[in-house]
């Protein structure tokens, strides 16, 4: 066992100083009933060797060397630089424990508090948490606190939500005997301000929506009465977007994805969180605080922990207990690597990137934006004939695009949508037109 | 110690991504100008030597399994394999799309596939769903299923949770966010759930227990059998949280003690790092009454091809946004894969070992509310050691001889708790030269106690100012502020 | 620690100083010894009405919560505002300055079950 230091010499002398005289009677509590139950799995132990091997194999199934990766929906091929792993896979950080002990964390501690910063600075808001499960999470626990503070029992949510998002709603909303109310959208892709519920909690809105469409906040808190305004963004957007907070935004969460973390097939993830300052006490998830020590050196701590559940218990604003810590780690190191400026030219490249490939597809014969709404990354284009035939089309030669069938239960037929970020060069989208053209 | 935003960054540095390659147009011609950003983000703009600098130092400021012990009780805070890092850094894995179509996605199916069928197997229990990616958050997506159960049956009078004294405070939490009140039942003098008080309570209005086996004292319930049948009786559902699983790996299984609901903490059983705080994974097995209500997508195999499942029209729905942590699941899978049956087993024989081994001797020293053989924790009490020291002193004094301190007033239950789990990757020289640490501050705390007091004095930083921190918050950088000295 | 006489005291550790039908309440200071520094307290709103045992307020210090509840019926006549900037109040005074809230009592016949200094400070010293 290469895990297990203890030699039979070691476990020999052990069992003599406890007083016992074999393992098995370590475990006499067991009851005999249970004992007598158990199954093994049946399986061998490997070697370390085969192990990598297996793995590998299992690694090469996933095909991906011969598709150009157009998905999008949350979810992004960016490109992550080289120091981010690097730094990240350093043992102090990655086998560190929760920072209980803020004296020997000042490290995971000190990272929070940058993460935190970050994140206030990307959204335009006054406080955040240092990070929850993932964007999807994120939301469902904005919308518990709005309801916390509100007490209405329903909220409202804006029909192009990613799937994902609204499922984990809600399951979130069912448990929580919350009822969600939709707000539809106009023709051009946004939210249908013209529908704006009234008496609700909170009213949820996600820009860019499910369609890549940019939502114009603007005057939408002055439309809700006393509702708290949840707005989910895409974070790599803030490096030229207005961010929600200069709207009035009462919460900010967002899907940390994008900022240097690899696609993972979806886990892990990153959910931001942010909100006003009059809220601190209602925000879930872990906080670090600046403070000083006893010689009063600069140092950081958890702060506010008497809203977690290791201390509130059954009142506690959340159960959470990990965060997504490392992840959270490697956002900053991305944005501490790209600064600001890195964030606005890799933000321009996705959008110019976007757009390029927008109007050469939009110039194909049958081919159009099926929304007017402004776009970043991502957008949808409605075909002629059936978009499932081209879907597979495109997929036969190469590109890895969505399938039609979630814009479908968004009420939009005969459409898909494409995400385009840093990576894709103007060979690969060329590429992509050709193809398209070439489909009647 | 300084952050990022100590660095002055004011000029550009290019590098990290290549010009544009297609026609450029202005953004203002792309996008109106009232969704473009007017205030610009003070991030710093640094070259890479300052980044690998500053977070090189930020982490050696930390302490992590690679450096020492870890013995925190109900953490299991074990060596991470380093194995487990580079699988689940194979290009293949951590360049997948979750939206990839199922012909690209092969392998990635076949592992959750395949670690499903592990952990079913560990649980000996009907099916699981690797989907909660926390122990908390597999607490919470449990106790949703228990709200599901109950809505099919049309049952609504059944609001509780019984829960021990000893719970860790994640379970009420858990039970609060499915709308259920919970009901503390107390421990008996052994440290076990008292049967009787628990009997006293079973009614109609009770959903079901939440309980930790073995305990959060180290100690198992050996009256499992007849709690879980008493509870079944009742018409309620059993929930075992799985923080414990290291002291019966290989020998026991919860499905073969009543859980309905048992959740695996992958990070700290199955030895997927820490990370500072997560990413963990909180996967949940369930019973078979149970199955038809866990969340989708599930994965299934169907002639040698494996694809995601969305068929489970009374699944509760999805409480994540993808499948899970897959990332954190591959490496699990592959802890699994290299133990085997035996690996598995030894790695709670040596776990149980180690504990034994520990308390045997520390109690010589320290009080031990609970003297009897434990499993792969204990809880000693800082109480009465030497007046006017606590229990936060002794784990301070140990972070100067380079310890990280255990768990500290946690459970409940005991006063001034300390919480030891030294784990199986740890040997017999590493445990004597903690026993003698601990020993060694037992002596200073009555000779000299305000070592203990002042302590630590060997970290980077030494006792914080907790109550400011918590009456003033400052919860990000000041940047109109005047900078720090 | 001297338990003022004159006051009722419960045994969730909060103090009863009657004011002809009104009743300020706070927390004992072996309550406030054992949460440690407090650094926040979120008062009851003036004009709100509990049950006897009813959470009115709870103090909050880094490592703990306290609830304190109301141990009669009634409405809040007054909050004590000063705790807002200075929490620590109740560290210093809990007796005294450290007063967190007044409340005018329905049922005097509800104070029956509370104790006098002496039974509180055997009750406190035995935990």
């Amino acid at each position: 066992m290469r895990y297990i230091p203890n030699t039979l010499t070691d476990r020999r002398e052990m069992l003599s100083s406890i007083g016992v005289s074999s393992i098995e009677e370590l475990f006499a509590d067991i009851p005999a009933e249970v004992k007598d139950r158990f199954r093994p799995l049946g399986i061998a132990g490997r070697s370390e060797l085969e192990v990598a091997s297996i793995l590998g194999s299992m690694a090469n199934r996933n095909k991906l060397a011969d598709a150009v990766c157009f998905l999008g929906g949350g979810i992004y091929d960016h490109y992550v630089p080289s120091i981010v792993g690097n730094l990240v896979s350093r043992s102090e950080f990655l086998t560190a424990y929760t920072p209980y002990q803020p004296e020997i964390s000042q490290g995971t501690l000190t990272a929070m508090f940058e993460f935190q910063t970050y994140v206030c600075e990307l959204t335009g808001m006054e406080i955040s948490n240092a990070s929850m499960y993932d964007g999807a999470t994120a939301l469902a626990e904005a919308v518990l606190m709005a309801e916390r503070i509100r007490k209405k029992g329903v909220v409202a949510v804006s029909r192009p939500l990613f799937a994902q998002l609204r499922r984990v709603v809600d399951t979130y909303c069912w448990a929580s005997e919350i009822d969600v109310h939709e707000i539809p959208y106009a023709p051009d892709g946004t939210t249908d301000l013209d529908s704006l519920p009234e008496d609700v909690s909170a009213v949820v809105i996600q820009t860019p929506n499910a369609f890549g469409v940019i939502q114009p906040l603007a005057g939408i808190k002055d439309r809700i009465g006393d509702a708290l305004l949840i707005v989910s963004c895409h974070p790599l957007s803030l490096g030229i977007l207005q961010p929600p907070g200069a709207f009035g935004a009462d919460i900010v969460v967002a899907e940390g994805q994008p900022l240097g973390l690899p696609m993972g097939y979806g886990g892990p993830l990153l959910g931001l969180f942010a909100t006003r300052k009059e809220y601190m006490r209602q925000m879930p998830g872990r906080v670090a605080g600046r403070t000083v020590d006893v010689d009063g050196k600069t140092g950081y701590a958890m702060a506010v922990q008497t809203r977690e559940q290791h201390i509130r218990r059954q009142r506690a604003t959340s159960n959470i207990c990990t965060n997504s810590a490392l992840c959270a780690l490697a956002a900053t190191i991305y944005l501490a690597s790209t600064g600001a400026a890195g964030l606005q030219q890799v933000a321009e490249l996705n959008l110019e990137k976007a757009h390029y490939l927008a109007d050469g597809i939009a110039s194909i014969e049958g081919y159009e934006l099926t929304f007017s709404g402004a776009f970043f990354n991502e957008f949808v284009v409605s075909v002629p004939g059936d978009a499932a035939v081209v879907h597979d089309r495109l997929v036969e030669a190469g590109f890895a695009v969505e399938a039609p069938d979630g814009l479908r239960s968004l009420g939009v037929e005969n459409a898909f949508r494409l995400a385009v970020t840093e990576k894709r060069t103007k060979e690969e989208l060329d590429q992509l037109i050709a193809a398209l053209g070439g489909v009647r | 110690m300084s952050t990022i935003f100590d660095c002055r960054g004011d000029e550009r540095i290019d590098g990290l991504f290549p010009e544009l390659d297609v026609p450029a147009r202005r953004v203002e011609g792309l996008i109106d100008r009232q969704l473009v950003r007017t205030q610009p983000v003070r991030f710093p703009n640094l070259s890479e030597p300052q980044v690998a600098r500053h977070y090189t130092a930020l982490s050696k400021l930390n302490y992590g399994i690679d450096d020492g012990l870890y013995p925190l009780g109900s953490c299991t805070m074990k060596y991470n394999p380093k194995v487990n890092e580079d699988v689940a850094c194979l290009p293949g894995f951590t360049g997948l799309h979750p939206r990839s179509d199922g012909v690209r996605s092969q392998g990635a199916l076949q592992l959750l596939f395949e670690l499903t069928g592990f952990l079913r197997g560990i649980a000996g229990m009907a099916d699981v769903s690797l989907q909660p990616v926390a122990g908390a958050h597999g607490e919470m997506t449990g106790m949703y299923l228990f709200r599901k159960y109950f809505e099919m049956r049309g049952d609504t009078k059944r609001k509780r949770i019984l829960l021990p004294d000893t719970a860790h405070g994640t379970n009420p939490a858990s039970a609060a966010m499915a709308g259920f009140t919970v009901t503390e039942i107390p421990s008996d003098a052994s440290g076990r759930i008292d049967l009787g008080a628990l009997e006293g309570e079973l009614d109609d209005t009770v959903a079901g227990t939440m309980l930790t086996v073995p305990n959060t004292l180290g100690i198992f319930e050996e009256s499992i059998l007849q709690v879980t049948e008493k509870v079944h009786a009742a018409g309620g559902l059993c929930y075992f949280d799985g923080a414990n699983l290291n002291s019966f790996l290989g020998k026991a299984r919860p499905g073969d003690m009543g859980a309905d609901v048992f959740h695996f903490n992958l990070h700290k059983t199955m030895s997927t790092p820490h990370g500072g705080g997560g990413p963990g994974a909180g996967p949940i097995a369930v019973s078979d009454v149970l199955t038809d209500y866990l969340p989708v997508p599930r994965v299934l195999c169907k002639d040698g091809q494996y694809e995601l499942d969305w068929n489970h029209p009374d699944s509760v729905g999805s409480v994540h946004s993808f499948y899970g942590n897959f990332l954190v699941a591959v490496k699990a899978f592959a802890y699994i894969l290299q133990l085997g049956d035996e690996g598995l087993r030894a790695v709670s024989e040596n776990a149980v070992l180690n504990a034994n081994y520990l308390q045997e001797r520390l109690k010589k020293t320290y009080p031990l509310p609970y003297d009897e053989l434990c499993k792969h924790e204990f809880v000693l009490s800082g109480k009465g050691l030497a007046d006017g020291v606590s229990t936060l002193d002794i784990a301070k004094r140990l972070i100067d001889y380079g310890v990280h301190p255990p768990t500290i007033y946690f459970p409940l239950t005991v006063r001034e708790a300390l919480m030891i789990e030294p784990t199986e990757t740890e040997g017999k020289e590493t445990l004597d030269r903690f026993a003698d640490i601990l020993e060694t501050i037992a002596v200073e705390a009555s000779e000299d106690p305000q070592l203990l007091h002042d302590a630590p004095r060997n970290a980077p930083v030494r006792r914080l100012d907790q109550t400011q921190a918590a009456k003033k918050p400052v919860l990000k950088y000041p940047f109109d502020e005047t900078p720090l000295a | 620690m001297t338990y003022p006489a004159d006051y009722r005291y419960t045994k969730d550790h909060e103090w009863i100083q009657l004011q002809g039908n009104r009743a300020r309440i706070g927390i004992t200071d072996h309550a406030q010894a054992e949460l440690g520094d407090i650094v926040f307290v979120e008062l009851p709103a003036v004009g709100a009405s509990f049950q006897k045992g009813d959470n009115a307020a709870t103090v909050e210090s880094v490592k703990a919560v306290g609830d304190v509840f109301t141990p009669v019926a009634g409405s809040i006549v007054e909050a004590n505002g000063e705790l807002e900037s200075s929490p620590e109040l109740i560290n210093s005074s809990p007796h005294e300055n450290g007063w967190i809230f007044v409340v005018e009592i329905s049922d005097p016949a509800e104070l029956e079950d509370t104790l006098d200094a002496a039974e509180y400070e055997l009750f406190a010293s035995g935990k």
